[in-house]
Order: structure tokens, then C-alpha cells, then sequence
């Protein structure tokens, strides 16, 4: 199946397996940081934004990514490595490999919701797992990330 | 003493890689067009391969080989990543006839598609004979169905292991005599505690690529945190040189002791033995949750002593430990269930006694994961120790203060070691004073029925095995004043490069970022036994501490030399050698160097190996509230704290990641993770759907103190933390429920159900 999309801004055409998952796919396409942690949509690391909302990879058909445009950490580098330095700063990066899939949601939650409150956040990133951290460390990051973002934007 | 590095919060080294998804971890860096591998597993517990047909598989189109038990070396080694001689027998083969767990291997395929793969799987044509397995651990023993009943079976350490009576391994040891002690005790309990098999569940899942490099050499580039036994258990498997073997360890997604097994090395690497190409193999969710390295189930019977007024004076310890299908880690892991729990109460202990047997199975073997035994016996000790509590009707946390483990005493269940460096009473009092223990230690009704309760539990590990575990370190001088150091451990996500450059930059008085960490890779890094059993900033720390201290010395008489002077009358600052009666008389480090790389014959750079003759101990306590819901037996964590005694933190921010990580680990362990058997041996909890780890709606508050000794024999007054942190949270939440609903679960992890039916039970 021939597809056209635009990845990381950039206009593709292709040739493809339409029943290959997404994940896969632009695994193919050089997006390394796309990872893979299970099969079941469970673990979030596969997380990419297609058209601007978070979706889950692993579970997507490339297909679908026909007329969209799509989103990997590839393409929000700087965007990654702001937030990436909070996470650091708490060491809650740890192993990092769920860090690429976390924070392309953290990126969709600052752009969905505004000033979204502790339970919020977590009900939002409830989908991406981590076997590291136990998660606090990565609150107190993303706390610190949104109030600093805040007060710059009120500056 | 203040240091510019040790003490510090320093964010990781490789943290920007990480968090912009940079290509770091073994499938990103796995050459294109290397062969897809993949392994045929057993549908039987149990069974004979009475004939295996590949012809048609072979024909698929890209399939490069399909390989049977016909086609390996069939000499038996173990998986277990251990220091040589393995205490784990020698009971595999990479391919047998015999297969032993729903899973096993029975065929591997390689191929250049996924797809070509797993049609040619489907291919291979197998007749089984399909034998009665070895189900229940409770009739292993002396079971007439052998799960090991071959004559090449062999254990190389006296381990107490006897194929022909299922046992993998069984002993003894003690201190006083037991009965006696016992037999003069006001109060003896006796109950029986019952801990699952649990995956450690890292994000990324088991995975290695090989090739053969301009040398012929076979190049295994792993998720491993140990490089150097895979060196050698691939060459014992294949039968090859360890000389033609080079191991590569990039960046872990996690490990948590699961990659401290050789799951998945050895099928490329016979792929690219037998086909000269680059294989790599990636296991699914599923195949790491079927057929890895899952903790042990254990059965631990404890009886316990004590005097009305409290005193503690034995404690008598049998654990029947799960090693499945094969023995990796099973006679080791089962020690540390008596051997960390038990003194934890050393102050009054007059006799303990410590028995054991670990049995084969027809289930996936078990393997290392973090805590490794301890957490199965602490659920036990720590357990049996709060209804002791009950029974005597003492304040658990008065009875843990009267009988714990003091800074100076001798530990006679831990190798009679000293408490040399011990916070632990501190801890318990810290914990006591966050949870709020004595307004909240009678259980509260609340407005809408549900009952809050609290709970603590004590814990202790080790630092790496005392006079095993090797941790080495090459530092050296580089051209204009830079070092490189080299290490064997590996940093799975934990930091260790990162620490072990705060610990080097301290020692050598220089910038962290002139130091540049390599690891780990067999043919460049020093031997070291890997990062596991704790032990990497504990051993490796002090091989960084003296690899640095014998540099300086290196570099002290070279720049006296430069200056003319005897290494007594010059002092290093870290940029220069200074004459000390004239500090303007210098020679900079980087002239020095460079002065190394002209007409010089004394190599600047110093390499050390450290292994230590004792494993001091890390203590903590942890304690939690609780809110459980009578109608359903639902329990929520509002709150967990812990205090712990890891020496001193050498990066507080990361010894703080760990206690948090594995807390939450210990509350998957204590709340819902399960792997669930049908009764015909399928692994129920085959994924992330069955098997569920702890998301961050499922944890309430989490709050973690140091309470630092200051051990003599580490690095900077350091111990260790990785693995004490995961002991505490099912012991401290089982007491909790005991003390909200009268219901003691002695069997994790402590479901809804089981709280529930115990409460009609008593009802």
C-alpha cells in the first residue's frame, strides 16, 4: 500500500506493509527512539504522536498514518532535552528506556491541559510504565518542569 | 569531610542520550540485515523429542538455519551468571531431548525476516513423548519423576545438590543449639510464609546480537550485567576459546538481577557459529514472562522464640526454594532467605538454625532478582516477628527496638560478621516518628467504613560477596591532562558510571567531565564480576578509590621528576605538581601527560582490583499506612516511608531512585504480582495484561530518609543499596492488613480475595 505522510515535518511518500505495526515501521524509518516493551499496549513506551495526540505505536497499523502527520523524538529533540534535564536532575531518567515513550506524553499532556494538578498528571501518564523509578521521582520532575514553564510564560 | 562530587546529586552521565531517544541499546545499535532469531518452545511440561523434522522449515526462502538438539554441542553448563566455579549445576544443554517447562527450547530458527521465521517455526514437525511433570515443590523431593535424570549432570560446588532426588541444592548451618533454646522459651511460634515467583519485568525485554569481527572472533553485543561470565559461560556452551569471544555491553533498559542470566546469548551466538552471520535475537514480552529468570518461590517455615517480657532468643528458618527446570541461582538465592532475615535480631539471639532444600521443577527455572532470597525470607522473618508481637501484646516497634542488631554487634547468622556500620535503630525510630506510628498503631474506622492501619517491616542485604565478587579499575592519563576509566561493572540504568566518575573526580581533584567512563567490554575493561549481589559501589567504588590513589602517586613522582625533587617535596592539586617550598616551581598535569607520550618508560595509569573479605550490610525500615475496604478487601497505600543505612549516599538523587524503584517493585511483589501456573505448567501471566506491575495511579505517597553510618571498608563510608530496598514493602503491608482487618495473608501477594474470604472465615 502506498502511503503519504509527513514524519518529524518532513513529507514521505511510501511503499508499505499497511498490517505492519507503526512501531516497527518507523523503527525501519531510522526513529530509534521508538521503543518496544511489550505487545499488549500496556507499557506506553511506544508512544509518538500522530497528528498531534499521543498513540500507542505497537498497536497502530501503519495504515493509519496515511494523510497524518506524525511525531517521534526524533523530531522534538529540544523539546525532549528540557525535559529530559528535570528528569536528570531527579535522576529519574534511570535506565532511559521508557524515557523516549514518557516523555512524548509528557509533551501532549503540556499541550493538552493547562496547569494540569498532581492527579491529573498521573491519570494522564497512567499508561506509561516504569520499572525504575517507582514514579516519584519522575512527579517531582514534571512538577518542577511545569512550574518553571509556568512562571516563564508569566514572565 | 566535604567533597566537590561524593554527596552530590550529579545528574547521570548519559542522561541526554537517554532522554532525547538516542540510539544507545542493543537493538538500536544491531547491524541491518543481521539474521532474525528465534526459538521453537516446548507446549509440554515435560516430554521426550522422539523425532524432530526440519526439512520443510529449511526450505522456507530466507532461512539461513533451523537447529535441533542433533546440531549442538551436548555438554551441560549453566545460565546462571555466577563467579567460576558456578555453585549452580551444570544441567543444561542449548538444546536437549528432554524438555522441562512449557517454553523450553526445543529448536532454534534464524532467518533473514521475521516473517520467514515464524513460518519455518511452524514448520518444524515435532513428535513428544510427553512424561508426567513435577508440578507442586512440596513433592519434588525424592519425587520418582526426575526432572534431571541424566548422567552428565553435574554440580562443581558442594552444594548439597542430587539429581537423582530433585534437588538442586540442600543444607544446614546454625549457631547455639536450636531446641534447647527453644525448649526455655516463654513464647514459640511456628507459621509457614509463602512468596511467588515474580518477573522482574525490565522495560527492555532480554536481547543480543553477535557477529564475527576482522578477526574471526565471535562479537556478542549484549543487554547483560555480565559481560565477563557470559564470556565464559558461551565458551564452556560452545566449546570455543574464551580468546575467541568478545563481550559488549551497551546500554540496559533495566535488569534487576533478570539480565544476570544468559537468557538469550547463546542462540545467536550458535547461529553465528554455524552460519558466519550477524543473528540477533529479541525476546517478545511474552517469551520474557514464559521463559527467563523469575524470582524463587519460596516456602519459608519459621519458628521463632521469645520471653514474655519480649527477648528474642532463637529463631529456627526452613525455606523450600523453587528452582523450576534448571538450578541457576538456586542454591545461592535460598541462603540469603536465613542468612540476611535472621540477623536482623542478633541482640538477644542465643541459637538460630537454618535448613533448606531447593527443588527442580517442571517450570521455567527461576533465576536472580533483586533481593535475591532475602525478600523471601524478611516476608517471613518480618512477618512472624509482628504476630509475635501480637502474641506477647508488645508494640511491634518496641519489640523490633529491643531485639534489633546494633552498631558493634556480632551478626553469628551472618557469617558471624560485625555490625561495624549500623543505623539501623535509627531508622526504625525515623520511620516510627514519619508514619506517625503510635497516634495511628490502633487501626481507625473511617466515616465511610474503610479501615486504615499501618505496618513496618525491618531489612537488611548485603555488599557484594565477601571474598568472591572482583571489581576492577583502570584509570589513566590521557594526552592533556584528561583520564580514562575503564570498568568491567555494568550501569543498567542505576548510574554507576556516573558515580564511579564522581568517586574518581574526588580522588584525582579534577572536573568530573576530565574523566571519561568506558564500560563494559571483555576485551577492554578490566575484570569485574558484573553488577549484581550489591556490590558495584561497594567493591568497584574501592577499586576506583585505590586505582586513583596509585595514579596520583604515578603522577606525583612524575612531575617531581619534571621538577627535580623527590616525590616527598612536591604536592598534586589536580592541575599541577608544585614544588612545596616554592609553589610557583610547578608542572602542569598536562605537560605532564604529554610528557608521558615522549621518551617515557612509566605508563600514568594504575589498575587495580578490589574484592573484599567482608559484606557489611545496608539496614533499613520501612513502614506504611494502609486504608482497606471490608466489603472488598481493596487496599490502598496512602503512604510508605523508609529510612535507610546505605553508609554514605555517594549521589543522593540516584540512592534515592533506587529506594523509590524498589519500593515500588516490593509493592507490585507484596499487592499483585503472581506468576500463575495452569495445572498443566502454562505460564498464565504471560504478559503485561495477566502479569500487572504497579502503574503510578497504584501508589500513594512514598517518602525516603538516609539514615547514613559510615562503613570503614567502602568507598567514602559507602555500602550499598540496590537490592535492600525491595524487602520491606510485603512484610509492612501484610502487618498493616493483619492489624486493619485481623486477616494475617501469609501467602502473596495479598489479593482483594484472600482479605476477604479471611474476614468471613473469622466472621
Amino acid at each position: 500500500m502506498k502511503i503519504s505522510y509527513t514524519l518529524n515535518g518532513r513529507a514521505r511518500t511510501d511503499e508499505v506493509d499497511p498490517a505492519r505495526p507503526l512501531t516497527e515501521y518507523l523503527r525501519a524509518q531510522g526513529c530509534l527512539s521508538v521503543k518496544r516493551g511489550c505487545e499488549t499496549s500496556n507499557c506506553g513506551l511506544c508512544t509518538v504522536l500522530v497528528d498531534g495526540r499521543p498513540v500507542l505505536s505497537c498497536t497502530t497499523l501503519t495504515a493509519r498514518i496515511n494523510g497524518k502527520s506524525v511525531l517521534t523524538l526524533e523530531g522534538l529533540e529540544d523539546r525532549a532535552a528540557e525535559i529530559g534535564g528535570y528528569l536528570a536532575a531527579q535522576g529519574a531518567e534511570q535506565c532511559g528506556f521508557c524515557s523516549p515513550g514518557l516523555i512524548m506524553n509528557i509533551i501532549a499532556m503540556t499541550d493538552e491541559l493547562t496547569d494540569p494538578t498532581e492527579d491529573e498528571i498521573r491519570e494522564y501518564l497512567a499508561g506509561n510504565l516504569c520499572r525504575c523509578t517507582g514514579y516519584v521521582s519522575q512527579l517531582r520532575a514534571i512538577r518542577q518542569y511545569l512550574a518553571d514553564r509556568k512562571e516563564a510564560e508569566q514572565a | 569531610m566535604k567533597h566537590r562530587y561524593v554527596g552530590r546529586a550529579v545528574p547521570k552521565s548519559d542522561a541526554r542520550a537517554l532522554t532525547t531517544g538516542k540510539p544507545v541499546y542493543t537493538d538500536d545499535i544491531a547491524p541491518a540485515g543481521c539474521l532474525i532469531v528465534k526459538v521453537l518452545r516446548s507446549p509440554h511440561a515435560h516430554a521426550l523429542i522422539e523425532d524432530i523434522n526440519t526439512d520443510i522449515a529449511k526450505k522456507v526462502p530466507g532461512i539461513a538455519c533451523v537447529l535441533t538438539w542433533k546440531d549442538v554441542p551436548q555438554h551441560r553448563f549453566t545460565m546462571a551468571g555466577q563467579t567460576f566455579p558456578e555453585p549452580s549445576p551444570y544441567d543444561r544443554l542449548i538444546l536437549d531431548r528432554r524438555v522441562r517447562f512449557v517454553g523450553d527450547a526445543v529448536a532454534i530458527v534464524a532467518g533473514e525476516t521475521e516473517e520467514a521465521v515464524d513460518r519455518a517455526l511452524r514448520l518444524v514437525k515435532v513428535k513428544y513423548e510427553v512424561l508426567e511433570p513435577v508440578l507442586d515443590p512440596h513433592t519434588a523431593k525424592d519425587n520418582p519423576i526426575l526432572v534431571h535424570p541424566e548422567s552428565d549432570w553435574v554440580a562443581n560446588c558442594p552444594v548439597g545438590a542430587d539429581n537423582k532426588r530433585n534437588l538442586c541444592a540442600s543444607g544446614q548451618d546454625g549457631h547455639g543449639d536450636i531446641e534447647a533454646v527453644l525448649a526455655t522459651c516463654d513464647v514459640v511460634l511456628e507459621r509457614t510464609y509463602h512468596t511467588k515467583a515474580n518477573q522482574q519485568a525490565m522495560m527492555e525485554t532480554f536481547r543480543t546480537f553477535t557477529q564475527l569481527d576482522a578477526y574471526g572472533r565471535l562479537n556478542v553485543i549484549s543487554s547483560t550485567q555480565v559481560p565477563f561470565h557470559v564470556r565464559r559461560i558461551l565458551s564452556i556452551a560452545l566449546g570455543i576459546p574464551k580468546s575467541k569471544i568478545r563481550v559488549v555491553k551497551p546500554r540496559l533498559g533495566g535488569g534487576f538481577g533478570a539480565k544476570q542470566t544468559v537468557v538469550t546469548e547463546i542462540y545467536p551466538a550458535i547461529v553465528t557459529m554455524k552460519t558466519g552471520r550477524p543473528a540477533k535475537i529479541i525476546y517478545t514480552r511474552y517469551e520474557s514472562q514464559i521463559a527467563s529468570s523469575p524470582r524463587h518461590e519460596m516456602e519459608v517455615t519459621v519458628r521463632i522464640g521469645a520471653m514474655r517480657d519480649g527477648t528474642i532468643r532463637g529463631i529456627d528458618l526452613y525455606t523450600l526454594s523453587n528452582t523450576g527446570a534448571f538450578g541457576e541461582h538456586g542454591p545461592t538465592t535460598v541462603g540469603l532467605s536465613g542468612h540476611k532475615p535472621i540477623p536482623l535480631y542478633s541482640a538477644n539471639q542465643e541459637a538460630y538454625r537454618f535448613r533448606y532444600d531447593v527443588v527442580y521443577t517442571n517450570v521455567m527455572s527461576a533465576g536472580a532478582y533483586r533481593g535475591y532470597g532475602a525478600t523471601q525470607g524478611t516476608f517471613a522473618v518480618e512477618s512472624i516477628v509482628g504476630e509475635l508481637a501480637d502474641v506477647l501484646g508488645i508494640d511491634p516497634v518496641e519489640l523490633r527496638l529491643k531485639n534489633l542488631t546494633r552498631e558493634g554487634q556480632i551478626m553469628p547468622a551472618y557469617y558471624g560478621e560485625t555490625a561495624n556500620a549500623c543505623a539501623l535503630d535509627r531508622c526504625v525510630t525515623r520511620v516510627r516518628e514519619m508514619i506517625g506510628w503510635d497516634e495511628k498503631v490502633k487501626p481507625r474506622v473511617m466515616p465511610d467504613g474503610k479501615i486504615r492501619a499501618v505496618g513496618m517491616a525491618m531489612a537488611m542485604q548485603g555488599s557484594g560477596i565477601s571474598n568472591v565478587d572482583v571489581g576492577s579499575v583502570i584509570i589513566r592519563l590521557s594526552d592533556d591532562g584528561t583520564y580514562n576509566m575503564l570498568i568491567g561493572c555494568t550501569d543498567m540504568g542505576t548510574g554507576c558510571d556516573t558515580i564511579l566518575a564522581q568517586m574518581a573526580a574526588d580522588c584525582l581533584d579534577c572536573r568530573m567531565e576530565q574523566i571519561a567512563v568506558y564500560a563494559s567490554d571483555t576485551d577492554v575493561a578490566p575484570y569485574d564480576s558484573g553488577s549484581y549481589a550489591s556490590a558495584t559501589t561497594y567493591v568497584t567504588g574501592m577499586a576506583c578509590v585505590r586505582a586513583c590513589t596509585e595514579l596520583r602517586e604515578k603522577i606525583v613522582r612524575a612531575g617531581a621528576k619534571h621538577l627535580l625533587l623527590t616525590p616527598d617535596e612536591v604536592e598534586f592539586d589536580g592541575a599541577r605538581v608544585y614544588a612545596l617550598s616554592d609553589e610557583t616551581r610547578a608542572v602542569t598535569l598536562a605537560d605532564i601527560a604529554y610528557g608521558a607520550q615522549c621518551g617515557c618508560t612509566e605508563a600514568l595509569s594504575a589498575t587495580v582490583s578490589h574484592s573484599s573479605p567482608v559484606s557489611p550490610p545496608p539496614f533499613m525500615a520501612g513502614a506504611c499506612e494502609i486504608e482497606v475496604d471490608p466489603e472488598t478487601g481493596h487496599v490502598e497505600l496512602l503512604d510508605y516511608v523508609a529510612a535507610v543505612d546505605c553508609g554514605t549516599p555517594i549521589n543522593p538523587a540516584l540512592a534515592r531512585v533506587q529506594t523509590e524503584g524498589g519500593l515500588v517493585q516490593g509493592i507490585g511483589m507484596a499487592l499483585y504480582e503472581d506468576v500463575v501456573y495452569s495445572d498443566k505448567g502454562v505460564d498464565l501471566s504471560n504478559s503485561f495484561m495477566q502479569y500487572k506491575i504497579p502503574s503510578r495511579l497504584d501508589i500513594g505517597k512514598i517518602r525516603v530518609v538516609f539514615e547514613s553510618s559510615y562503613e570503614k571498608t567502602g568507598p567514602f563510608g559507602a555500602k550499598s543499596i540496590g537490592e535492600i530496598v525491595i524487602n520491606t514493602p510485603s512484610p509492612a503491608i501484610a502487618d498493616a492488613v493483619a492489624r486493619a482487618t485481623g486477616v494475617r495473608v501469609r501467602t502473596l501477594p495479598i489479593t482483594a480475595e484472600k482479605i476477604v474470604m479471611g474476614m468471613q472465615e473469622k466472621a
